[in-house]
């Protein structure tokens, strides 16, 4: 035992010992963790979203075409400016705008009788930056709303609409084809949305100048949004996500750190004084897993407990599933290390390679944006990545306050990978110095 | 009936190669209590894999050690407590302090308390580093820390102590301290093994010498011993006014010569009987008009035994 505890404490006084790159090795995390946090819409969830900047050409002038600017220009998501169709087509190419919206002569009458009958249907030009795929989606969205409530208000309302109603009465008079019974129709039809048009006029006129008339067809609903997190008075807080993919992220780092430290130590007379000692492989390099997951929960200590003073992370679920995550990604952590050491040639090779590999496995993870952006196939493939148990079973602890039963299933996957690296890092290790 | 007392080490028929290089070969030797071994030869020659056999860092192909005949059977096998082993390469933590890496090193050996302090303590006071003993390592001069890296192995009061060129890169009153210490250690009856290409370190420190070259064992002998197998007992060192294409080997006509190389503008003459030989060799470089400006007599050391027995100066091989 005494071996065995010397190993460990050497390696923490090694690791401590460097002060300055102890606080810098916290520091990176944390700073890159706020960045993060804070674009990933900070603390409450309320941060201030940046507004789509969107062009409109009006070609047309007509009260559609200017409704429909105004409709957009209502919409908080977006920042609407009236343009040139040159100028707008140059700021999409320089991105300065994302969406130039072009609105053709015309088309408030065409979309006006393509209303109601099988008329062509006129076209609306779009602009857009392919670069902003997600924006477009939003902004045409956006777009069908506004659209419809101008076009139906205007032809239900307008002057453009009693015009039509005028022109189809004069249309079923002249027309000696339509049989005695289908021109009755029309005519009780036609001959009732204008007595209707004239009221509404005559209301109009006694509401006087200021008088809003609501009108065109809207959206039959709106929606009320409600964060489900750990509380009904809990908001969520961007910050739990990112402390806890930045901390995993460098302590996946520290772990690859120590096992190239490891790999270096075998080139050094220090190896040879190690194993001219009577000290069994188990023991050296369970001290090293021991030391490695220690400095591991030190560094999620740390970045949490800034997390929790600057930010209010707080572990809204199971305190001891939280440690136990933390724990059993340490001691993974450690036995990746360890495997890197393992299975590692020369040391440049083994940096280079080890590298791709953490990274990968940070990005898959989650560590840097959430998976339910990856496409379906991927996110059922990072089943497979350690830290998108450790990443899942973090977020469930925090911002999520899910119980302890939650954090089972993550802590028992991270200890399998442990044992699953440590067997490989225990049977690959090259023992004898030849 | 004769009882033979089983040695401190014994070395017998070691093997041992690198896919095709043969890094050593039947290299067998034995060691008693106090006494000095060194393994001479030049650079390569398997010295360090002699010695990392013996402190059960590699596992030789054939052959085996034994420990007051006992074999090392595990890593954890309590007969490598009486092995200490000074690395060729520095084997401390820069980052330390001398007294936290003793500490450290004893730590391996289950030293623990008051008896990892004293041995601290002991092992500080014998190389000259108690004052300097809160100090960090990287702090210290080459010297120092080689000095240290021998401490190191102290510690656990080790019966044989493996000594890897253990005074390369030092000044030369650091390789006297050094010398200093492990003379003191074989007063105490300490077997100690020490490799060298330094032929001088190995004339000053060990009882025997083993020499090796390129693997195999060409000699295992006490400093007079070896000298026995020289064809030569005295050498007259010329130094020629005009060395620049002379060539030493004419001098082997002559019948007092039995060998003859020149270094530097000094040739060097290996004769049987001083008095008999100079006389001749002087007349004939004044009759073939070599010059020289002086003129000296030496006894033979253990460059010129490797260079009988392999025909190479050590320092070339």
């Amino acid at each position: 035992m005494i071996p065995f505890l010397a190993l460990v404490r050497k390696d923490l006084k090694l690791f401590f010992h460097d002060r300055r790159a102890v606080v810098v090795g916290m520091l990176t995390p944390i700073a890159l963790a706020s960045f993060f946090g804070y674009l990933f819409g900070g603390q409450g969830g309320n941060a201030e979203m940046s507004k789509v900047p969107v062009l409109v050409i009006d070609q047309d002038g007509s009260d559609i075409s200017r409704g429909l600017t105004t409709q957009l220009a209502s919409e908080k998501s977006l920042e609407v400016k009236p343009s040139g169709l040159d100028a707008a087509r140059e700021a999409v190419r320089k991105g300065k705008a994302t969406v130039a919206i072009v609105i053709p002569k015309d088309f408030g009458k065409d979309a006006g009788h393509a209303l109601f009958t099988d008329a062509t249907k006129p076209e609306l030009g779009v602009l857009y930056d392919p670069s902003h795929n997600a924006e477009l989606g939003m902004v045409k969205g956006i777009l069908n709303g506004a659209v419809m409530q101008a076009v139906s208000k205007e032809m239900f309302t307008g002057k453009g609409g009693r015009e039509m109603v005028n022109e189809s009465l004069a249309q079923v008079e002249n027309a000696p084809q339509l049989p005695p019974a289908d021109r009755k129709a029309l005519r009780d039809l036609l001959g009732g949305v204008k007595e209707w048009n004239e009221r509404q006029d005559e209301q109009r006129d006694r509401a006087g100048a200021s008088g809003v008339l609501s009108g065109g067809i809207t959206m039959p609903y709106e929606t009320r949004e409600q964060a489900i997190t750990s509380g009904e008075d809990v908001a969520y807080n961007g910050y739990a996500h990112s402390f806890g993919g930045m901390s995993i992220q460098f302590i996946l780092f520290m772990g690859l750190d120590a096992g190239i430290a490891l790999l270096m130590l075998r080139q050094s007379g220090l190896w040879q004084r190690l194993r001219a000692a009577p000290l069994s492989r188990t023991t050296l390099l369970s001290s090293r897993s021991v030391s490695a997951a220690l400095i591991a929960g030190f560094i999620l200590v740390v970045v949490f407990g800034f997390a929790r003073v600057v930010f209010g992370v707080h572990i809204r679920g199971s305190l001891a599933g939280f440690v136990g995550v933390c724990a059993a990604f340490s001691l993974m952590t450690a036995a990746f290390g360890l495997m890197v050491a393992a299975l590692g040639e020369t040391v440049e090779a083994t940096r280079g390679y080890s590298i791709t590999a953490t990274l990968i496995m940070v990005m898959l993870g989650g560590a840097w944006v959430p998976t339910f952006i990856f496409p379906k196939w991927l996110q059922k493939l990072t089943v497979i990545i350690p830290t998108r148990w450790a990443m899942d079973g973090l977020d469930g602890m925090t911002w999520r306050g899910l119980g302890f039963s939650s954090a089972l299933a993550p802590i028992a996957v991270l200890l399998l990978f442990t044992l699953l690296f440590g067997v490989v890092a225990v049977a690959r290790f090259r023992w004898r110095t030849d | 009936m004769v009882v033979h007392s089983s040695a401190m080490l014994e070395v017998k028929g070691l093997t041992k190669s690198y896919g095709k290089l043969m890094a050593i070969t039947g290299v067998s030797f034995r060691a008693d209590s106090g006494e000095n071994i060194g393994l001479l030869g030049p650079n390569g020659a398997g010295k360090t894999t002699t010695v990392s056999i013996i402190a059960g860092l590699l596992s030789p192909d054939s052959g085996e050690v034994r420990i007051e005949g006992k074999q090392v059977k595990s890593d954890t096998d309590p007969v490598k407590l009486k092995i200490g082993l000074v690395p060729q390469d520095m084997a401390l933590y820069d980052k330390l302090s001398a007294r936290d890496n003793l500490t450290f090193f004893a730590a391996l050996y289950s030293l623990a308390g008051a008896k990892a302090k004293q041995a601290i303590a002991e092992a500080l006071d014998l190389v000259g580093l108690s004052e300097r003993a809160g100090d960090k390592v990287g702090t210290f001069s080459g010297g120092m820390k080689r000095r240290l890296n021998l401490a190191a192995a102290l510690l656990h009061d080790p019966q044989i102590l493996l000594l890897d060129e253990p005074t390369v890169g030092v000044d030369p009153q650091s390789r006297n301290a050094i010398f200093e210490n492990l003379e003191t250690l074989k007063k105490r009856g300490k077997t100690l093994i020490y490799t060298t290409h330094y032929m001088e370190e190995a004339e000053r420190l060990c009882d025997r010498i083993v020499i090796i070259d390129h693997g195999k064992m060409i000699a295992d002998d006490t400093l007079q011993g070896l000298h026995k197998l020289l064809p030569v007992t005295n050498v007259i060192a010329v130094e020629l006014d005009h060395a620049d294409g002379f060539q030493p080997e004419q001098m082997l006509a002559l019948p007092e010569v039995k060998s003859a190389e020149l270094q530097q503008g000094t040739l060097r003459i290996g004769v049987h009987d001083l008095a008999r030989g100079a006389p001749g060799i002087l007349r004939w470089l004044a009759e073939n008009g070599h010059s020289y400006h002086h003129v000296s007599s030496e006894q033979p050391n253990l460059e010129t035994v490797f260079l009988t027995l392999t025909g190479r100066s050590l320092r070339d091989a």
